[in-house]
């Protein structure tokens, strides 16, 4: 069985459990331990790094301090703004040994740099992808709009992830869970993020342009894998739904939940019943 | 006893400004050996260099310092100066007090020290410099032009015209480059096929022109005017002294759907093909990659079909040696692919199209005679946008310089799009207008007032596909910066010119130099803009950086007329300054014992190896001797040599040592 280390941040454990679920379950069922990062703390998020630089690099480095403390190499960090603090940071030390030196007093604990971060399309594609297609019993029939987000693939310089429009690898992923993911115009699309709650209008507009966009395409489910991105398009449906003056109702899973139940989980097990939108699929 | 005379310029202010010159002249006047020493506004001016020559005749000077610019600006003006006087003109050295002194450094006292330290070091030097004769090298009066776009049919007509002969090598099966595959030209609209192909036609039965298509520059070794090229002809498979062009075997070909280059990927040809119908020379090659009988050992096709039996499969890549006496390099430039873009879908959208295939589009010789029509359904747009900038002046894309030529041809192709789709809406997105040149403001205000194309200030952020539609998401910024989504049929991108991909190899090959982007460079942005900074080698055209037909038949001209320059003396004079190796009084006869490491240093194959032979003729010793002809004077041998044979003329050892020395004798 394969260890790694797990940061959940603030989304998997309240909002978004049903993530950190189908995260552990497909793990589990992929004979992969994921441990998670004792006593850790907020990524830092949005608010931290547009107050103050120190802060924010602060937040995250002492969970990368916690993880390499705690004997891990690597971590793996399924919310996309949690990877994006997290990998942005590590980058941002790496190339500043004065600025890693600053970092390291503020939390009173070394830094070595060599911690590698792994969001979970990564996680999947290094260690479950070679096994995947063996372990899907119930292929995943339908047509997905796979939807990226801002945070996942920029800034693309540092994160080296995927391509910067248009990306890949969750297709990819999807695809070889026996998915049709189709093309369409709205990888990475703002969903409005944090204005989720101070103008929920904006997100409406924004979010329904993406669903619509991805409907209209014939997708019969969008897979996604931050929990802002879930939120806004599964939360705000009914604000959605009265913007775009339509009824649209195809669920957002997880890439986590979608391949779950790819590789014959139930939907118990990765939190489907916890969506607003209803899932009902396969 | 040296009688050695000091001259600082001021260089205007670029030196005084910062340097004391009155000082530096005061304090050179007293060092060991200094005769005279003055200073002077402008030290290159007549009156300067009258300065010099009256110091040299009155006070009968043995060596010269002048505490100037870099001498790669004037040292030799003021040899010539010197010469002119009666002096070596190797007896003269230059200081260089603006580059490495005024220009680097604030204005206080060190940097007066610095420039009297610099002065010291050449009038040490000096003092030990021996008079040296310039070395006479024949010229051969044959120019190569490599590449056969417009810039090199300039350049070899131009040679040619005067009486010299010109070798051309062009890579593609045709000459006309990126010139033949435009539409109408900007700022005339006249059609760019009927201005080439007459010169085309001109370079090809020119007397004083030798052709080679499909050929490139295998190497090229030698140097000015005694340069020595291999060119390798690459195999057309076709024997052009039997094919008569008749063209039987292109429409018979079964391979068929090969992308073809000419129409920029909109259009197909077959594997045996000419590039278009008014290529020069109108006959085929056979493109072996897709050939069916060169990748399966089946189908002959051709063979069958050719009334003349100009087929043969099995002829080589063949190469041949040309003694040249300079080069013109005219390889043009090319634009980015619309796959560079992620932004605007990575290439995967079949109806968002580079500048270069929108002409195309255009062309009366393209794929769709001359119909603007969606290369994916054939339909005609109703509703386009041109995209400026596309790459360009982007730093984050890497390419930070402007392509020059966009701006225009952008107002060119929505005009004629305009004239064209009558109900037709253009759009261009752009960022500036840049429309320096003969006529070329009036032609975008013509696109704008008379022809109706509506031009946004503002970049494209996306563009995705929807409903067999493009939807391109920008900005206005003339309007707050208004967010402005466009339905369009299609999209052009004016995507920046950049270097040719072989563009690097060809420069290695050549030593001579090239920039961050790949571009060849010129010897002197302002004052030499068609030399290489290897002699011999000139440049012009889009090679250099991206420009426009005006300027590169201008540069081509330019280039053309220096190598004549050349051509107009039979021989050419050569700076001493070579490596030597030392002989002496038998029995030693040198100090080389003939390991010959330097053989193995020099880059320039100029280490020969000479037998000292007795009165009987027997083998004395084999010492190695340098050829003056192929010498560059890099000194790469002097620092190998153990024995310390081998001494730079004009930088020889003790030269150098007397530099050092003398700034370490405070």
């Amino acid at each position: 069985m394969k260890k790694l280390g797990f940061y959940p941040g603030c989304s998997l454990k309240g909002s978004s459990s049903e993530y950190a679920q189908s995260v552990l379950a497909v793990a589990k069922a992929f004979d992969i331990e994921l441990e998670e990062i004792n006593d850790w703390n907020c990524c830092g998020a949005t608010a931290a790094h547009n107050m103050n630089k120190e802060l924010a690099l602060s937040l995250s480095a002492r969970i990368l301090a916690l993880a390499e403390k705690q004997g891990m190499e690597e971590i793996v960090v399924p919310c996309a703004a949690c990877y994006n603090r997290l990998t942005v940071t590590q980058h941002e030390l790496n190339k500043d040994e004065a600025l890693k030196q600053r970092v390291c007093d503020i939390i009173e604990m070394p830094i070595s740099g060599s911690l590698q971060v792994l969001n979970v399309m990564q996680l999947i594609d290094k260690y479950v992808a070679d096994r995947l297609e063996e372990k899907v019993t119930t292929p995943f029939g339908n047509k997905v709009a796979c939807y990226y987000g801002c945070l996942l693939v920029r800034p693309h310089n540092i994160l080296k992830f995927d391509r910067l429009e248009d990306p890949q690898s969750m297709d990819i992923l999807m695809k070889r869970s026996g998915a049709n993911p189709i093309e369409w115009g709205f990888k990475t699309e703002c969903c409005g993020a944090g204005f989720s709650v101070s103008r929920t209008d904006v997100v409406a507009k924004l979010s329904g342009n993406i669903v619509k966009d991805a409907a209209d395409r014939g997708a019969e489910a969008i897979i996604v894998a931050c929990p802002m991105c879930q939120s806004n398009l599964d939360m705000r449906r009914p604000a959605i739904n009265e913007y775009l003056k339509q009824k649209i109702d195809i669920p957002v899973l997880y890439i986590t939940q979608a391949i779950g139940l790819a590789v014959g989980l139930n939907p118990k097990e990765v939190g489907l019943q916890k969506h607003f939108v209803p899932v009902e699929i396969n | 006893m040296s009688k050695i005379g000091v001259f600082i310029c001021h260089c205007g202010e670029n030196i005084s400004a910062t340097v004391d010159c009155e000082k530096v002249a005061a304090e050179a006047g007293k060092m060991d050996g200094v005769e005279f020493a003055t200073d002077y506004k402008y030290m290159c001016s007549d009156p300067g260099q009258t300065l010099i020559k009256n110091a040299i005749k009155e006070k009968g000077l043995t060596g010269v310092v002048v505490g100037a610019c870099s001498p790669r600006m004037h040292e030799p003006t003021f040899r010539k100066a010197c010469a002119e006087a009666g002096l070596n003109p190797y007896l003269c050295e230059m200081s260089n007090l603006r580059e490495h002194c005024s220009w680097v450094h604030e204005k206080n006292e060190q940097t007066t020290e610095k420039a009297i330290d610099l002065v010291k070091m050449l009038v040490e030097k000096v003092k030990k410099n021996k008079p040296l004769n310039a070395i006479k090298v024949p010229i051969t009066k044959k120019a190569l032009v490599i590449g056969g776009g417009i810039a090199g049919i300039q350049a070899a007509l131009d040679i040619a015209n005067a009486g010299q002969q010109v070798i051309m090598v062009e890579k593609e099966p045709s000459i006309g480059g990126h010139m033949s595959q435009l539409s109408e030209t900007f700022p005339t609209l006249d059609c760019s096929q009927c201005i080439l192909t007459p010169r085309m036609v001109e370079v090809a039965q020119h007397p004083n022109i030798t052709l080679y298509t499909y050929a490139e520059l295998e190497h090229l070794d030698g140097f000015i005017g005694n340069f020595k090229a291999t060119i390798r002809l690459k195999a057309k498979s076709v024997d052009y002294k039997l094919c008569t062009g008749c063209g039987l075997c292109t429409t018979k070909c079964p391979s068929k759907k090969i992308p073809s280059e000419f129409n920029e990927g909109l259009g197909m040809r077959t594997a045996i093909y000419t590039p278009f119908p008014q290529a020069v020379p109108n006959k085929p090659v056979i493109d072996r990659a897709n050939c069916t009988y060169y990748q399966k050992g089946k189908c002959k096709v051709c063979e069958k079909v050719c009334p003349t039996g100009a087929i043969q499969y099995d002829l080589p890549d063949q190469f041949i040696t040309e003694d040249i006496g300079a080069v013109v390099i005219a390889t043009g430039f090319n634009v980015l692919k619309t796959d560079f873009f992620p932004e605007y879908g990575y290439g995967k959208y079949a109806d968002v199209l580079t500048g270069l295939q929108f002409e195309r589009l255009a062309s009366a010789s393209g794929p769709t005679l001359g119909e603007i029509r969606r290369p994916s359904d054939g339909k005609v747009p109703k509703k386009i946008v041109f995209i400026a900038c596309s790459g360009s002046r982007d730093p984050a894309k890497g390419i930070p310089y402007c392509s020059k030529i966009c701006c225009m041809y952008t107002a060119k192709h929505a005009m004629l799009y305009q004239h064209k789709v009558h109900d037709g809406e253009s759009y261009v997105f752009y960022m500036d207008i840049r429309a320096g040149g003969k006529n070329y403001e009036e032609f975008v205000r013509r696109a704008i007032e008379d022809d109706g194309v509506n031009y946004i200030r503002g970049r494209v952020a996306r563009i995705y596909e929807k409903d067999g539609k493009y939807i391109v998401k920008g900005a206005d910024t003339l309007l707050g910066s208004k967010p402005v989504e466009i339905e369009a049929d299609m999209v052009v991108l004016a995507t920046a010119g950049v270097s040719n991909p072989g563009a690097e190899e060809l420069a290695q090959k050549m030593h001579v130099s090239y920039d961050a982007y790949k571009f060849f460079a010129e010897a002197h942005p302002k004052l030499k803009p068609v030399e290489t900074n290897t002699a011999g080698i000139f440049l012009c055209g889009a090679c250099q950086a991206p420009k426009d037909i005006p300027e590169t038949v201008g540069m081509a001209s330019g280039a053309a007329a220096k190598v004549i320059g050349l051509f107009s003396n039979s021989e050419l004079t050569r700076e001493p300054l070579i490596a030597v190796v030392n002989r002496s009084a038998p029995p030693v006869f040198s100090t080389c014992v003939g390991c010959f490491m330097c053989q193995t240093a020099c880059p320039y194959n100029a280490i020969e190896r000479e037998e000292i032979k007795g009165r009987d003729g027997s083998v004395i010793k084999t010492v190695a001797k340098v050829n003056p002809g192929l010498c560059q004077g890099c000194g790469t041998c002097v620092a190998f040599c153990r024995s310390k044979a081998i001494d730079m003329q004009g930088f020889s050892n003790e030269q150098m040592f007397a530099e050092v020395m003398a700034l370490l004798n405070e």
